[in-house]
Parts: C-alpha cells; structure tokens; sequence
C-alpha cells in the first residue's frame, strides 16, 4: 500500500468514526472493504484480472460463508440483502468501464459487464447445487478446505504459477510467451485463505460462532487488515463488531492517532530507509566484505521487522477508529532470549493459527498411535513440519523451505537444550549479574540465528544464501 | 480531576511546531549538506554523486552542491603540504560513464604515481554528467575552496551552445551561485530564464532536496560495502557510427559558426575563477567516426564544418589570451569509445592519461 492510499483508508474510517458513527458500521465496513479490495489491487499482466481476482475473492467468501452458516440462518432476508448490496456493488464497480475518463477504483478497465453477469449467474447456480448437496455437507467443508490449498499452491508454487497464468493466457488468447510466474499477484489471498480456512475448521469442530453474511464478509475481508494482517479470529472480531458503536471519544482517538502515527514512521520513514541497504539478490553479490555483509543482513532483519510491524500499527489504529481492537502480532521479538520466545512474539496471529490447525492437531494425532514415537522425535516432526509450512505460507520455493527448516531445527535444538541446561542454568545464574549475562547472550544468540535464516528469506536462490554464509564467515 | 488529553491539542501543538520550525529554518537557513557521513563514517566517493537508478547504481542526483561535494573524497582532509592537487572539471567524459573509478581518467592519473613541482600528484574527479560550460565553472566555483595547484578542465564543442548553458538540472537549481558568479567574475546569463528552479527556504518546499541528501547519506552503505557508483550494463547501445545526412549544428549551418550563439564568456568566466591557479584546457578526444556520411559529420554530435571552425577558434582564442590549451581531439581511435562520441573505454582512458600525464607533470604553479 502507498501512503496515500494508506491516507484515503483513514480519512474514510475517520469519517465514519465522527460523522456516522453510531449507525451502520457493519454496512460501512463491508462497503468500504468491497471497495478498497478493487482498489488496492494491483494491474496485472493477465488482462481484466486485476477486476476478477477481487470477484474471485468475494465468491469464495460468499461460498464459504453459505456452507458454514447454520441452514436455517443461510436464507434469512438479512442475508439476501447483504447478498443484494454486494452484487450491486460489483456492478456498480463494473460499470465505470463505461466513464470517459480512467477508473479510480479499479487498476485497469473493468471487463465486459456481459462476463460478470454470467460469472456471477454461474456462481448462483453453484451455490444452489450446493445447497442441494446438504447431506453432504461434512465433505463439502473438507472440499472447500482442499480447494482453498489448491489455490494457494496454484499462485504460490512457481511451476504451477506459470501453468495456470499459461493456461488462462491459452484460454483468453494472451501472448503465451508472456507467461511469468508474478502474472497472479492476488493481492491479501493468503491472509483471506488463512480466515476462511479458520472457520471452515472451526465449522467442522461445531465451534464456530453464528455469523450472518455482512458479518462474514466483513471478517474475512475487513479493509485495515487486508493486505497484510493481522489474521484476527472470528469470534473474538465479532464481539467488537457486535458492541453498540459509540462516539469516537478523545481516548480512542488518541491510542489510534498514536498507533497510526507509529505505524507510518516504521513503515516509511524506519524500514523504507534501510530497504536502500538490505541484502538482496543483487548486493549479496557485490558486497566486498564480511563486515559490511553483516551489515546488508542486519538492514534487513530490521527492515522485515519495522516494514512488517509497521503495517499491522497502522492496521490496529485504523481499526481502533472503527471501534475494532485488532490482536497484536507483534511484542519486540528481537528482545526474547530464545527462539521459541521469539516465535511467540513474531507474527504471532500467523503462527497462533498454525498452531492452533496444525502444531497441536498433528501432535494430538502423533500421541494417539498405538506406539508413539518418542518425545524428542515428535517434536522435532511437529516443530520442523509447522515451520516449514510457515515458509510455504510465504512461497513454495526452496529458499522458504531452508528458512522453515532452520527455523523448526533452531526450535527443536532449543527445546532439547532447554531441557538438558535448565536445571545447570539456574543453579549458575544466582547474582543479578548472572542472570543479566544469561538474558543478554540470549538476545543476541536469538538475533543472530533469526538474522542468518533471513538470508533464506531475503533471497531467491540457494547458491546466493550459500555464497552470503560464506561470506559472512570470511571462508569466500 | 482527571487530566484528559485532547487530540485536537496535540494536532494545534504538532501544527505549531512545525510552522515554528519552517519559520526558524527559514530565517536561519543552515547549510546541512555540509554535514555528511561520507569521509567520516564512510569513504567519500571519487566522484560526484549522480544517478538515475539509485537503487542499482547506489547514488543519486541532487542539485545540493554541499552535499554533493561533502560526500566526495576531496573533501577527506587538509591538502598536505607535499600533496600536488589537480582537479578535474568536465562533463560525463570526465565523471566516467560506463568506467569503475580506478578506470577513470583520475583513476589512471592517480595509478601513474606523478609528481610535479617536487609533490605528490593526486588527481580528483569533480566531472558531472551533463554538457554545460556554465556547469563546469559552477563545478569549478565549488572545487576551488580545496585550494587546486592546477585544473584541467576537459570540454567539447557542445557544450558551447547558449540553450545548452542552463539546461543542466545542476545549473537550472542553483541560481544562488550562478548569480554571485555574475557578480564577481561577469558570468553572463539571463537571470530570469524560466529554466530556473525557483528556490525557497522553507522545509516544506525543500522536503525532497532534504529527503535526497538523508538518501544520499544511506547510499554511503553501499558505497563503503560494494565500491559500486553507478550502473554497469553487460550490453550497452555503441556509439553510433553511420551518421545522418545533415549539416546542422543545433541551429547553425554552413558556412559559418557564430561565436555569438557559443558561451565563449563562460569559458572565460572559469580562468577568472581560478584567479592565479593555473587552469589547463583540454579540448577532450571525440570518436571520429569511418562510417556513412562521415565525409559530413565527424560523430553523431558534429558536422565537420563547425567543429574544424571550433578548433581553430579555440587555438585562436588561447593563443590570445594565453591560455593553457592542448588540443587532443583524435587522441583516442574510434575502437576506444563506448556509448557515446565522448565516453572512452578504459584503454581510451589510459590513452589520455598518457597525454595529459607529462603536461602535468610539467606544471608548475
């Protein structure tokens, strides 16, 4: 997101939150974000597809909501007016394809209105077949779970990447040879897939809240959190949706003044600014010296943190405005004294989901075989196979996965040094001075194995990680 | 009684501060291009700072002279007493397109280990990109103040012309300077050509040229990390060859050149400025080109005609004045130019130094 855009979203929660304040927040929310999933969505090479990727995102929400919605909830007249408003919407969005001059909300042109029209039709008779298939209902949440995987390994595996932008070239008579594996940049699909994949689980588990449609959809798509998180968990955001809003008083204004404030300086000031100067595929080559290597990477280990952190201050504030208090998803993570600190303080919605759908379901069914393997092993299994996800999450490249092993070896090594120096490491740390070294030496430790699996991170090949860890150590 | 704090408070306080500071920076006008991290925390660059793809290049063009010249290795430390200081004022020819510092023309003087006047000879590149003799003598107002035993200063025929004179960025944003150049040594320029860039002193109005010089201190990194200054293509366009059937310099024809429409006072306006510093002109080598219609044109920049009448000009005027003038126009073969009639390949570079090397070893100031 620019700055200005940034600008636009506030000054439009701001509006709402002294003009219109207490009446209509859910319709507003959901308007706005109908409208800034457009908007923010960036020209894509494939032509019309910065217009259907947000149509595609607002169906399998739709989709998603109609099978996890209790029956009897799924045909309310409430529903069917939610249902109303975000075609109209679409349409509306559409049809600024026939103004003079170019759209502002969409990237590009918007496509033929005819095409929409009959997406639209065919994804109406889909959710009737699906209503016809209630008896199926239990497979059918597992179908749109699969389905969700699918289409985040479709845009984030490379290969695949390239095959589908291929086909859809094929199919849509696009220069074939254009094809790049960068031509479906979907923008907030894996923060939408991870919401959606939350309550569809949740569904599955009976422990997803009632929600109606203009609830769900604000959920899932919810403007200040969009683009970059936090992934927020439904009943938690619906218990702020659902409080009678109130004026905007002088404290909320202030936390989220602060908030946003702090958020703009870490984003565009703090990490735009050691952007000019972190390690990249192409100064990890040129750098002449370990010690200015250190330095490339320690640009960026902050600059991921205050770009990052710096998004989801500016997110939490906006939303403050909104009368929504969005969880944190960070808590001065570089400060923990140990790795699986660390991993509780950095994007800690992202990894609070895994943990939640995948750590402590996988480690359930491990300790339920007949003969479980042992303590260590499982761990090591359930820490390596969670961090490697989390790199999927990010990319299916081997360069993620690195990163994801390292990050599960570095928590399992810890988990087993934890155990094997606790009882030493109290009984040495007994003066304040101690245990200060501990703590210290522990920060730094933490850091700088954090910092070395960003070179993983920061770079798309394994031959540049390996010639940067070379370097850092002098042996090239 | 609770002591509520009102945002509508902070945004009056925030907005008066800044005013308030606008207004002080206004009054007080502090030079803080001065203050640089280059030669302190950083190696100072060898030569100005100029880019225009600054994530790739890790430099960047900014029209502050202080910082420009802040960030720049002449400005390290006090001459020494036995050090022989040249400088080198120019345009890309000069800065080094294409060229890694060593493979510069200061480069190779510096590698060539001279000495005149019984000192160490140390050359340093104060050549920008842009061709503007008023450039050159705005270049060669600031490298002055680091007291050079001798300058040479490179040119070309195209950067003679009038329109050319302002139309350098560099030029067009320091009208400050070019006005106290009028003042002092008769620099003639229109003062209210719409060329310039009007310039202000509040923050404000500045927040570019602030955030450029912040970015310029960034670049240090990468600077001091990678030695890299510019972009170096692996292809790059040649400079062209076959030439166009046409006579025109700008808007000069056959037969005669008119030294009205050339800025021969800037030329002078510059030996003024280096008052009795001794100031070599060289009239810089150019690619000579053997292809089509280069019976018309010597290169893409030159029909033949004007540049024959500018070098017997040049001639006529030194010898008039006085001036130390060497003349190396074909000094270099056309094999030795890279993308442009006056951007020399490396071995072309050490071809000039070759020339200039015992001409300067024979100065004396």
């Amino acid at each position: 997101m620019t700055i200005n855009q940034i600008l636009i979203v506030v000054a439009a929660a701001l509006f709402w939150g002294f003009v219109m304040r207490e009446r209509g927040r859910l319709h507003f929310i959901l308007i706005a974000s109908i409208i800034v999933i457009f908007w923010l969505q960036s020209a894509l090479p494939l032509r019309g597809f910065d217009f259907w990727l947000p149509v595609a995102t607002l169906v399998i929400t739709i989709f998603s909501w109609y099978i996890t919605a209790a029956l009897e909830a799924r045909h309310s007249r409430k529903n069917w007016s939610t249902l109303a408003l975000i075609i109209t919407i679409v349409l509306l969005l559409n049809l600024t394809r026939f103004l003079p001059f170019d759209p502002a909300l969409t990237a590009s042109r918007p496509p033929q209105t005819e095409i929409l029209l009959l997406i639209l039709a065919l994804s109406g008779l889909f959710l009737f077949l699906t209503k016809k298939l209630t008896r199926f209902h239990t497979a059918l949440l597992a179908i749109a779970i699969i389905s969700l995987i699918l289409i985040f390994l479709a845009i984030k595996v490379p290969a695949f990447a390239y095959w589908v932008s291929y086909g859809i070239r094929l199919l849509t008579s696009q220069s074939l040879e254009q094809a790049k594996i960068t031509d479906l940049r979907w923008l907030g699909f894996s923060y939408v897939a991870f919401r959606i994949i939350h309550t569809l689980r949740d569904r599955q588990m009976g422990r997803l809240p009632d929600v109606d449609l203009a609830e769900y959809m604000t959920y899932v798509i919810f403007f200040p959190a969009f683009t970059a998180g936090p992934i927020d968990r439904i009943e938690r955001f619906m218990k702020d949706l659902r409080q009678p809003a109130t004026a905007l008083g002088n404290d909320e204004l202030l936390v989220a003044g602060q908030r946003f404030i702090l958020g703009l300086f870490k984003k565009f000031v703090i990490a735009d600014a050691l952007a000019l100067i972190a390690l990249n595929d192409v100064n990890a080559l040129q750098v002449r010296t370990a010690g200015w290597t250190w330095i490339l990477l320690y640009a960026y280990a902050f600059q991921i943190y205050f770009d990052f952190s710096g998004y989801t201050d500016i997110a939490i504030g906006t939303s403050r405005l909104l009368g929504i208090k969005l969880p944190e998803n960070f808590s001065t993570p570089y400060l923990k004294p140990n790795l699986t600190q660390f991993w509780n303080n950095w994007h800690i919605t992202l990894t609070q989901w895994f943990r939640a759908y995948f750590f402590n379901p996988t480690t359930r069914w491990l300790r339920s075989w007949k003969n479980p393997l042992p303590m260590p092993l499982m761990i090591l299994v359930t820490q390596v196979a969670t961090m490697v996800l989390i790199g999927f999450w990010h990319g299916v490249t081997w360069n993620f996965t690195l990163w994801g092993l390292w990050h599960g070896l570095g928590l399992f090594i810890h988990n087993r040094w934890n155990e094997f120096t606790r009882a030493r490491a109290t009984a040495w740390a007994t003066t304040p001075i101690r245990q200060n070294v501990l703590a210290i030496s522990g920060v730094l430790i933490t850091f700088h194995f954090v910092a070395l699996g960003w070179i993983f991170f920061a770079l798309s090949s394994t031959s540049t990680s390996l010639h940067v860890f070379l370097k850092l150590f002098s042996i090239k | 009684m609770k002591n509520e704090i009102k945002p509508i408070n902070i945004l009056v306080k925030g907005l008066s501060l800044f005013i308030l500071i606008n207004i002080l920076f206004a009054v007080w006008q502090p030079k803080i291009g001065q203050f640089s991290a280059y030669n302190a925390i950083f190696p100072g660059r060898e030569r100005l700072p100029f880019g225009e793809n600054s994530a790739q290049a890790y430099n960047l063009s900014l029209f502050d002279l202080d910082a420009m010249f802040a960030s720049h290795v002449i400005n390290d430390d006090q001459k020494q007493d036995d050090e022989f200081r040249v400088i080198l004022i120019g345009d890309s020819s000069v800065w080094g397109t294409l060229l890694k510092p060593e493979e510069t023309l200061a480069g190779q003087l510096n590698s060539a280990d001279m000495s005149a006047c019984g000192k160490n000879v140390h050359v340093y590149n104060l050549g920008y990109p842009t061709i503007s003799l008023t450039k050159d003598v705005l270049m060669l107002s600031y490298g002055m103040k680091y007291e050079p035993d001798l300058v040479i200063w490179l040119t070309t025929l195209e950067a003679f012309p009038m329109e050319k004179q302002l139309a350098s960025p560099i030029v067009a944003n320091n009208q400050e300077t070019l006005n106290s150049l009028r003042s002092r040594y008769g620099l003639v320029f229109d003062p209210n050509d719409p060329a310039f860039v009007k310039q202000s002193s509040w923050i404000i109005v500045n927040r570019r040229a602030f955030a450029d010089i912040i970015r310029l201190q960034i670049y240090g990194v990468m600077w001091a990390a990678t030695g890299i200054d510019q972009i170096y293509p692996v292809n790059y366009e040649p400079a062209q060859i076959n030439l166009e059937d046409n006579e025109k310099f700008h808007e000069a024809k056959p037969p005669m050149l008119d030294t009205k429409s050339l800025a021969i006072n800037a030329l002078e306006t510059g030996i003024r400025v280096a008052v009795d510093t001794p100031v070599m002109i060289v009239n810089e080598p150019m690619l000579i080109s053997n292809g089509e219609n280069s019976d018309i044109r010597y290169n893409f920049f030159y029909p033949r005609w004007a540049y024959d009448q500018y070098r017997d000009m040049m001639a006529e005027l030194s010898q008039k004045n006085d001036w130390n003038y060497v003349d190396l126009w074909d000094a270099v073969p056309a094999n030795e130019f890279t993308n442009s009639a006056i951007h020399l390949t490396p071995t072309g570079e050490g071809l000039l130094a070759e020339k200039l090397a015992p001409v300067i070893m024979a100065t004396c100031k």
